[in-house]
């Protein structure tokens, strides 16, 4: 799970260009970290290149916060 | 004007496709040839580029199902290493009168014509995306903006590219990927050959130029779009139709 998190915090501070400490759990994309829909698309598809797995369309759209990336990823492990 | 360019053409195994692609291909771009039924005209499209000294590979995908459009981008950016025009093409008609058109004869077209360019957009956003470039080319038709008696569901279709265009021209312009359609009006093919002399001569009688168009002035027009020279260009729709619809 920590490791999990790092990985996809180096991603989201790359892909989004934000300041690392602003990237906890609970941080939303769109809210918190000024993603728009076509970044967080994006970022999906980085997170399944990254972690070599396919994520749904209908999964995808849960996905909300970096919490919600984490642990989906976690689950498919 | 497109060279070293990856092209992925839907239905070039003839007509305006077959066109788009040997034009593509003249230009120094890799072609993709997409067809579903016509394997040896596929062929002998991809036969031509290459004794022409172009590259060519044929795939054979049915754009209305997700899973063989999926499996034939990823066969493209597996043999060429990346994706940077898609031409959607493919077409069908089964013209009838609105009154003796079967549910069937509607779903095929409305399959083919405009749900087959949603899924192959949709199938090469990833690869554009990453790219963060891309050009989307959807051959729609003038009828599409004029209507046509005999036609409810091609019409249907063509019309709906359009708005498709738009749509995917907004969503994606964002990364660099522009998207465009162009509306043939009367172009001779296969397609307007099984037109009857009587609908041939009520729209040669429409149209300005008084003239039909050739599959190579739509060719040209997708090339244009595909190249650096329409670079602030998206979301449009080119009618190539001898002044027909205004």
């Amino acid at each position: 799970m920590a490791d999990t998190f790092e990985k996809v915090k180096q991603i989201v501070v790359d892909r989004l260009d934000v300041d690392e400490d602003k990237v906890t759990l609970e941080a939303s994309f769109k809210d918190d970290l000024e993603a728009d829909s076509l970044d967080v698309v994006e970022l999906v598809m980085e997170l399944e290149d990254e972690f070599d797995l396919e994520i749904a369309d209908e999964e995808a759209e849960k996905i909300a916060t970096v919490g919600d990336a984490v642990n989906y990823i976690d689950s498919k492990q | 004007m497109v060279n070293g360019q990856v092209v992925l053409i839907t239905g070039a195994s003839r007509g305006i496709g077959r066109e788009i692609a040997l034009t593509f291909a003249r230009n120094g771009a890799k072609v993709v040839v997409n067809y579903s039924g016509s394997e040896g005209k596929a062929q002998a499209v991809v036969d031509e580029i290459i004794a022409d000294g172009g590259e060519a590979i044929k795939i054979k995908a049915n754009v209305s199902k997700e899973e063989e459009v999926k499996a034939m981008v990823k066969e493209t950016i597996k043999t060429f290493g990346s994706l940077d025009v898609l031409v959607n093409n493919a077409g069908i008609t089964r013209d009838n009168l609105l009154m003796r058109m079967s549910e069937a004869d509607f779903d095929d077209v409305i399959d083919i014509n405009l749900k087959g360019v949603f899924l192959c957009t949709k199938a090469v956003t990833r690869q554009m995306m990453k790219q963060k470039s891309g050009r989307i080319i959807n051959v729609s038709s003038v009828v599409g903006v004029s209507g046509n008696p005999g036609q409810a569901n091609y019409v249907s279709a063509k019309a709906g590219v359009i708005g498709l265009t738009k749509t995917t021209a907004k969503e994606l312009a964002a990364r660099n990927i522009l998207v465009n359609a162009i509306a043939p009006g009367f172009i001779s093919t296969d397609m307007t050959d099984k037109l009857t002399e009587e609908q041939r001569e009520q729209m040669l009688a429409l149209i300005p130029l008084n003239k039909l168009g050739e599959a190579k002035d739509v060719a040209n027009v997708a090339l244009f779009l595909a190249s650096e020279q329409s670079n602030y260009i998206t979301g449009q729709t080119i009618q190539v139709d001898g002044g027909m619809v205004m």
